[in-house]
């Protein structure tokens, strides 16, 4: 054993869980955006936790050059994992959009459905 | 804002040998989630209490003529209210995001996570799986507590992804009130049976539900001479909470694959204590009597039988606060939460064999580390089904000769 195969991360993080969605706003468009804007917000609160850290550790080391990051220019490799990062961020900030599309897939009844049906079988 | 307001950092949570490692960002995700969590149901699930008691309540009599009957009343009211469907709508996002947070964690190692749990699992007689146990109906209807895959989800042969992105967000979602080890309730357990029962010395010990075996660990490491039988109808979790187990050093615990609606493969009285903990509500209305049958079944006279769930709805309880209880069960998957929690389990408990005077029901909050774990707030700042605050109800088996006297 041991050789286990590697899963698309990226996209399976984001999966829909089975059952309906409650409609929590009349129009679904607000439902999808109010979870695309608590993504980006979570987002934002990640990169302030993390420019936190940096600044931090800059700081108690004496190595922190601002103007460095300003003239700062990726090499090839490093842009293509800067790519990667960002598709990684897109699809966390579309996992709505995602999920709605697998919903059209899944058919799935109410809750209020499966609450009754599981409080008598 | 006061400092017991501010849920521990998730650096505090405890990375045994089986823990998933997250990265900065990650961890980072978990501790804005732990916080929007605590906003959300101590700051501004306030307003949905105000929202009732200004416009929704009044608006209800004006149409009706009455005040609500139930709380599915309330629910249906309180569904129309812009103020409640905005925090609902909140709340159901911060759970999705949690558990694409733990997924985004534990997929991208899952191999990793895999081969580790195979290395500690191998060959170990301590780890029964069944392929012939099929998921029921009440585990398979929807995700529960909208965890993609559910207890059960298997990305390939060997996965242990679903026990350890559940293991790695119970402390983002409860603000760490379960402690380092998410293990809270486990802890009050023993601690509320070495507090009834002074130098009990239980033989076997039978969890029901276990899932990834969290709160059957404390219980194992505080009777390290007895063997507790760990059980779950889901292999991934039960994989991953046995090579956890290990990573702990606790090797008192088997775990099996099995339906609690059936213990058949154990005799009658085979257990001194049978229990669940935060269980019976991922049930059904016909499996929850079941399960309490069987389990009164394999359990030894002056056993003890043991439930650890949220409190019941009872008429001494407000509608409107039984509304808020329910929430899980409509917005977060939990679809027998509301039947449940309205049960009369002293009936259930009286219908197996344990007489109403043999009962107990006890209020035990989580035993964890008060220094790093505030104690999570209870009334109206609550954080209503996942307060680490629970009824511990259940029975002492009367004895043979007061059976055979009755």
């Amino acid at each position: 054993m041991g050789d286990y195969p590697e899963v698309d991360a990226l996209l399976l993080a984001g999966a829909k869980a089975k059952g309906k969605r409650p409609a929590y706003f009349d129009d679904p468009a607000v439902d999808r955006l109010l979870s695309i804007l608590m993504a980006v917000a979570g987002e934002l609160a990640v990169t302030r936790e993390r420019l936190d850290t940096l600044e931090r550790l800059l700081e108690a080391r004496g190595l922190l050059d601002r103007a460095a990051i300003e003239t700062y220019r990726p090499d090839r490799e490093a842009g293509h994992e800067r790519g990667l990062l960002q598709r990684d961020y897109v699809a966390r900030v579309l996992r709505g959009v995602q999920q709605d599309m697998e919903a059209l897939a899944e058919g799935a009844p109410d809750i209020e459905a499966v609450v009754r049906e599981l409080q008598d079988n | 804002m006061k400092r017991d307001d501010i849920p521990p950092p998730y650096t505090e949570v405890a990375r045994h040998g089986m823990f998933p490692e997250p990265r900065h960002d990650e961890v980072a995700r978990f501790n804005f989630l732990a916080n929007l969590n605590r906003h959300l149901s101590g700051v501004l699930g306030a307003g949905n209490r105000l929202a009732w008691e200004t416009r929704v309540l009044p608006a209800f009599i004006a149409a009706e003529g009455r005040t609500p009957r139930d709380r599915f009343e309330v629910r249906r009211a309180m569904n129309r209210d812009p103020y409640h469907r905005l925090w609902s709508a909140l709340r159901r996002n911060s759970m999705e995001m949690r558990q694409q947070n733990g997924r985004s964690i534990v997929l991208r190692q899952a191999a990793a996570l895999a081969a580790k749990a195979h290395a500690l699992n191998a060959g170990a007689p301590t780890l029964e799986l069944d392929p012939a146990i099929t998921t029921p109906r009440y585990q398979a209807a929807v995700d529960i507590h909208c965890m993609p895959g559910s207890y059960d989800g298997e990305l390939f042969p060997g996965d242990v992804s679903a026990g350890a992105n559940y293991d790695c967000g119970i402390f983002a979602t409860t603000g760490g009130a379960l402690g380092a080890l998410s293990d809270g309730g486990g802890q009050a357990i023993v601690q509320w049976v070495r507090e009834t029962r002074p130098g009990w010395a239980p033989r076997r010990i039978l969890d029901i539900g276990c899932t990834i075996g969290h709160n059957a660990v404390p219980i194992a490491a505080a009777f390290p001479d007895a063997e507790v039988i760990a059980i779950d109808t889901a292999a991934p979790s039960l994989r991953y909470g046995h090579a956890r187990a290990r990573a702990m050093g606790v090797t008192n615990i088997r775990f099996v694959q099995a339906n609690a609606e059936d213990l058949s493969r154990w005799p009658d009285g085979h257990f001194d204590w049978v229990q669940t903990t935060m269980f019976l509500h991922e049930t059904s209305g016909k499996a929850l009597p079941r399960i309490i049958s069987e389990g009164a079944r394999v359990l030894a006279p002056s056993g003890l039988m043991l439930h650890l769930e949220q409190p019941a709805y009872t008429d001494a309880m407000p509608l409107f606060e039984q509304f808020l209880r329910d929430w899980d069960a409509f917005n977060n998957n939990e679809p027998f939460w509301s039947a449940m929690h309205a049960l009369d389990i002293p009936a259930i408990l009286e219908a197996s064999g344990f007489p109403r005077d043999h009962q107990f029901s006890a209020r035990v909050k989580a035993v964890v580390d008060r220094s790093v774990f505030p104690e999570a707030p209870t009334g109206a700042a609550e954080d209503h089904g996942r307060a680490a605050a629970w009824e511990a109800y259940g029975a002492w088996k009367p004895a043979e000769a007061a059976r055979a006297a009755a």
